[in-house]
């Protein structure tokens, strides 16, 4: 690698990111030999540019939903869009090549560099040298490693840092949609936190439409613009945002998958920011959240102090406002940013 | 022919010394000393240094063409696993054969050529070669494969590119196996052909024990066993270099 780091090429490439919208339409997947289906009529779209969680429990076929949009696993009936073209039809290899693809095993080949990892497929698409070692140092720009990384080999890197790499393989070709099978699975809790923040940084940043395969509702609701929650036999029982999914679950089962405490769940979803706050009278001497903390914490903060009111400030202490238990109650129940999508679900 | 049984039964012939006389032949040589130095040196071009080189050869196109076989049948095998057992159990057979048998019985068949000697040799190298090729590469992470097929490798370019690489550390400790093994398997070849380092071991039986030649012809064999050894481990340094790559951090 040259060592022309203070040239950042960010933009001169025309890596302005493309992303595609998802369809699927009626799709269903039988192995032979079995009674019923793994996949069962399954219909819902992705829009461009969204992350699309689909969660449920084990067995419920979420990652083979996943699978079939690449065709590690070839469908039964129904057909995939991703944009206006059906998957089935296409070779395998040319489709998966447009579509990035992470593992929670991560599945970095260890005979390889890192930089020869990244452009795994650049090289199968027959870039020229130059262009895939400009595209190593945009990626890694990207998710924030040091360029020296390029020339070391996996097992050097720490597992948060393999995650990363296998995210920047999944981008290296800039494909419209991505496909993500429990990417921080096996990360321990605090750097799974870490790498889930980083990782909704850079999805602000490249708006690709993502399928997002987790069994962990707390991860869906964090890292999904929509969640798909799928029970047993494929079969799609909600499609919405979080918060709808949190406030008004379809039924027994998906209230109970969100959990008994959906309410603060909630809560966590929307900053102060986004409320009516009360005059900043009403709390002179109380205790000081920031403006960017969540209902969830400033609820904490509350019920810790024992006090009926919280300053809130912005990031130059300067005091915006005041909240109450009513102001968060009002929040829950009068929830503006709430959106309907039941046009994307047929 | 029946020459290589006569060259063979020479082995337990019991005779007494019969040193050849070269006209200047030291007290040492005369004596049949443990090592003499001077003998070996002035011998060594004319008599050792050619029957190195044929072992070379010996080892080194049996080892050569029983890759070629072993690496085809693994493959056949990786992607039809049922051939694995009955290529096993093929393979094994060949390899319980007595070598000195296997030697004679081709005689009638194959005649005194290099063709008697290289058909055992390299039947005895596809055991070790075909089981570790083929368990290198199923040794290869599943989720490896994965990741190769979910970037849009097909899968020949996944063979190549990715599994067959990271089996050759796994290769590579068959091939040292098979190398050592045929450089002393190859001595016995010398029973059927005077070619070798096996020759100047039975030519040195055959002069009544020689020890000089002997012992010279058997640290040879040790010798080249070792250097052979050596160099494929340093071959596999050179291509497998993540295999040494440490956490520099």
């Amino acid at each position: 690698m040259t060592e022309s780091i203070d040239a950042p090429d960010k933009g001169t490439s025309g890596s302005v990111s493309s992303a595609a919208p998802l369809e699927f339409r009626d799709v269903s997947k039988q192995y032979p030999g079995t009674a019923s289906p793994a996949i069962g009529n399954l219909s819902f779209t992705v829009p461009a540019g969204e992350v699309c969680v689909l969660v449920g429990p084990s067995g419920c076929g979420k990652t083979t939903a996943m699978r079939l949009v690449n065709r590690m696993i070839d469908l039964t009936s129904g057909d995939i869009l991703i944009g206006d073209k059906s998957v089935t039809g296409r070779s395998p290899a040319d489709l998966r090549r447009e579509i990035g693809y992470v593992i929670q095993q991560i599945g970095l080949f260890p005979h390889l560099s890192i930089a020869r990892n990244i452009t795994t497929v650049p090289r199968l698409l027959g870039w020229s040298r130059e262009r895939c070692n400009q595209r190593v140092e945009e990626l890694l720009d990207l998710i924030g490693l040091p360029q020296d990384m390029a020339k070391r080999y996996p097992s050097q890197l720490s597992g948060g840092q393999q995650q990363r790499v296998g995210v920047a393989r999944a981008l290296a070709a800039d494909p419209p949609l991505m496909l993500m099978d429990e990417p921080f699975g096996a990360i321990d809790p605090i750097n799974r936190d870490n790498l889930q923040n980083q990782f909704l940084r850079l999805q602000r940043e490249i708006r690709k439409t993502i399928v997002f395969v987790t069994h962990d509702i707390d991860e869906a609701i964090k890292m999904g613009d929509r969640i798909v929650i799928l029970r047993e036999g494929g079969e799609l029982v909600q499609y919405d945002t979080p918060d709808n999914i949190l406030a008004n679950p379809a039924d027994e089962f998906v209230a109970q998958f969100v959990g008994q405490d959906r309410g603060l769940k909630r809560l966590s979803l929307t900053s102060l920011g986004a409320i009516d706050l009360g005059p900043p009278g009403d709390a002179s001497n109380g205790p000081a959240v920031p403006v960017t903390s969540s209902l969830r914490d400033a609820l904490s903060v509350l019920m810790v102090e024992s006090v009926p009111a919280l300053r809130v400030t912005d990031e130059h202490e300067q005091v915006l406002g005041s909240v109450t238990i009513e102001h968060i109650n009002n929040a829950l129940h009068t929830d503006t940013t709430r959106v309907s999508t039941p046009d994307l679900v047929k | 022919m029946t020459l290589g049984i006569v060259r063979a039964s020479v082995l337990y012939a019991d005779k007494g010394p019969k040193i050849p006389d070269f006209g200047k032949t030291s007290d040492c040589v005369k004596n049949n000393g443990s090592f003499c130095w001077a003998w070996f040196r002035h011998n060594w071009s004319s008599q050792f240094e050619p029957r190195l080189w044929e072992h070379i050869e010996l080892t080194v196109v049996s080892v050569g063409v029983g890759f070629v076989i072993a690496f085809v049948l693994a493959l056949l095998a990786y992607r039809a696993r049922w051939l694995a057992g009955p290529v096993t159990f093929v393979t094994s057979v060949l390899y319980t054969i007595p070598s000195l048998a296997a030697f004679l019985i081709l005689v009638p068949i194959t005649g005194l050529g290099r063709m008697t000697l290289y058909i055992p040799l390299t039947s005895y190298t596809l055991l070790i070669l075909f089981t570790n090729t083929l368990a290198g590469l199923t040794g290869v992470p599943d989720e490896i494969k994965d990741a190769a097929r979910g970037n849009g490798l097909t899968p020949m370019q996944s063979l190549w590119q990715v599994e067959l690489p990271l089996a050759i550390p796994t290769i590579m400790a068959g091939v040292r196996v098979a190398v050592v093994t045929i450089v002393s398997l190859a001595t016995i070849a010398a029973a059927v052909e005077p070619v070798g380092l096996g020759e100047r071991i039975f030519d040195a039986l055959n002069k009544g024990n020689f020890h000089t030649q002997f012992i010279a012809a058997g640290v040879l064999c040790v010798l080249l066993a070792l250097v052979a050894d050596g160099l494929l481990v340093l071959l596999q340094r050179v291509v497998t270099p993540w295999t040494r790559a440490r956490r520099t951090r």
